[in-house]
């Protein structure tokens, strides 16, 4: 019922900031589609204040709900100052002698004027200097939203066993199972009973923090980070180094000599010649489809939720409405499905390459296990 | 691919591989491991448990056991004493009546003896009053037959044959 509850809220406070969105009367069809994709393109970047709606005053000037976060760049030393200042966008921001100019959510350098210089061979994008930008953007601000709320709540859990003699209470009960679940049918049947225990922790943080973010992506603050290309290449980099470093001699020899010892060596050069380039690919290839997939189901999760909502400003009449409404509740159900699932996905293939790097059984039946898995 | 790459923030991307790591630092540290050792150790506690459930059972079953050994063998001990007993009785009635068998034979053979001694008793009694009376019935005979000299002499005669006789 809450869930319920919470997923009407979503609807209509996503429908209430597309209520702002489109503005002026009279605007056409055509134009309401380009505001609307347009609105969505933003909504699914990184974003460097927090807005959390936006609607249009009576003096027809568009107002910004939300706060501003601090942007820092690394130019010649670090530049300091609030989002606010580039008021959206629609200044120029002067800091130690640089000028800075957000455009389409990106930092440029520019002059004095904010002029920005476009190249016919990157179309829309301006050809300035990019500093550094280690801002804390909407999405580091959910990171860390996120990593206190699972702090606070997996301490509580763990003390909770303290207190109730191996018992969980309270919110813990809930996620107890989910724990078990992970260590059980995921950690110990992928990598085995003797090797799972070192890898626990980054699964365990791995689940959490993404479905988290994903459930977060769900709600009204319309946060969108485990569907951005950077975040889901951390998290991939942190597996592929994980495997890696984990690597036992087996795992090591599968990919330089994957025959092993069943062939002379004679007979081995013409075909690893082909085989170990492309074991050596496999090996950027398994991270690289965890990032890809986790990005791409994300991102389109919410490209579907917000095109059905901006049906209801395309149709504007008594079918549309509810139509769109419909359709967007059950794509919402559907996400926040998907939400957990690809949380799964992401924590059970990681699991499963870390099985492949800490695996020392029979060459034979490690084989077995890579082609099943292709 | 190239939206992809421009949509890149490495700001970002260095971001949250700080935070990862330091929630996974500070997870591992106060939460994971506390959480993984108590559900290990309830684990264990449960099977210990359920192992020493098992073995009370077992050993209920083996007390069980003990105790329908022991009742049998206390039916089979109230059993035999009963027998013992009923034995017991049968022959203490078959004794008495034994005893008592031969106490009255004895006291009819005493009572016999009497009775017969008595009847001797009796029958000497009655011969000697015959042999008075007959003594005196024959004195009075005499003193009538042998009033007589003749008569005297004869029976003298009589007597004196029957006495060559004998």
């Amino acid at each position: 019922m809450k869930g319920l509850f919470a997923l009407l809220l979503l609807a209509l406070s996503v429908s209430n900031t597309f209520a702002g969105a489109p503005s002026q009367e009279g605007n056409s069809k055509e134009d309401t589609k380009a505001e609307i994709k347009e609105y969505i393109d933003h909504h699914l970047q990184d974003s460097h204040d927090f807005n959390l709606y936006a609607y249009t005053g009576e003096d027809g000037e568009t107002h910004h709900v939300g706060f501003p976060l601090p942007v820092i760049l690394w130019d010649d030393g670090i530049q300091f100052f609030m989002s606010s200042a580039f008021h959206h966008g629609e200044e120029v921001v002067e800091s130690n002698g640089n000028y800075y100019r957000l455009y389409h959510s990106k930092i440029y350098k520019t002059d004095a004027e904010g002029t920005l210089t476009y190249d016919a061979d990157h179309g829309d994008h301006p050809t300035n200097v990019r500093p550094l930008d280690l801002s804390i953007t909407k999405s580091v601000v959910m990171m860390l939203v996120t990593g206190i709320l699972l702090i606070l709540l997996f301490r509580g859990l763990a003390k909770s066993y303290q207190k109730n003699e191996g018992i969980a209470r309270g919110i813990g009960r809930f996620f107890e199972p989910i724990v078990i679940y992970i260590r059980d049918d995921i950690a110990i049947a992928n990598i085995g009973e003797q090797k799972y225990k070192r890898y626990m922790p980054f699964l365990l943080t791995t689940f959490f923090f993404i479905w988290f973010l994903n459930m977060f992506g769900l709600t009204p603050l319309g946060v969108n980070v485990t569907g951005n290309i950077a975040v889901t290449t951390a998290l991939a980099v942190l597996v592929f180094l994980l495997t890696n470093f984990t690597g036992t001699k087996d795992y090591w020899k599968h990919i330089f000599d994957p025959l092993g010892d069943g062939m002379p060596w004679i007979g081995k050069i013409f075909i690893y010649i082909i085989l170990v380039p492309i074991e050596i690919l496999g090996m950027f290839i398994k991270p690289f489809a965890l990032l890809i997939r986790l990005y791409a189901n994300m991102t389109a999760g919410h490209v579907v939720l917000m095109s059905l909502i901006g049906l209801i400003f395309i149709f504007k009449s008594w079918i549309g409405g509810p139509l769109s409404f419909g359709l967007s509740f059950a794509i919402s159900l559907i996400e926040v499905l998907v939400a957990l699932l690809q949380a799964y996905i992401f924590t059970m293939l990681a699991a499963l390459y870390f099985g492949f790097a800490s695996e020392t059984h029979d060459h034979a039946e490690e084989h077995d296990g890579e082609i099943q898995h292709l | 691919m190239e939206k992809l790459v421009n949509d890149f923030s490495f700001g970002l991307f260095i971001w949250q591989i700080i935070l990862f790591l330091l929630l996974l630092f500070l997870l591992r540290k106060f939460a994971w491991k506390p959480i993984l050792k108590a559900v290990n150790d309830r684990e264990e506690g449960i099977k210990n448990a359920l192992a020493s459930a098992e073995d009370a059972r077992r050993e209920m079953e083996n007390l069980q056991a003990d105790n329908e050994k022991l009742l049998q063998e206390a039916r089979n001990e109230r059993d035999s004493m009963l027998k013992e007993a009923r034995e017991i009785k049968a022959k203490m009635i078959a004794d008495a009546k034994g005893e008592a068998q031969e106490e009255a034979n004895k006291m009819i053979k005493q009572a016999q003896t009497a009775i017969e001694s008595e009847k001797k008793a009796a029958v000497a009694d009655i011969k000697k009053q015959v042999a008075e009376l007959s003594v005196a019935i024959a004195e009075k005979v005499v003193e009538k037959e042998l009033d007589s000299k003749d008569k005297q002499l004869k029976l003298v005669d009589n007597m004196l044959n029957d006495a060559t006789l004998n």
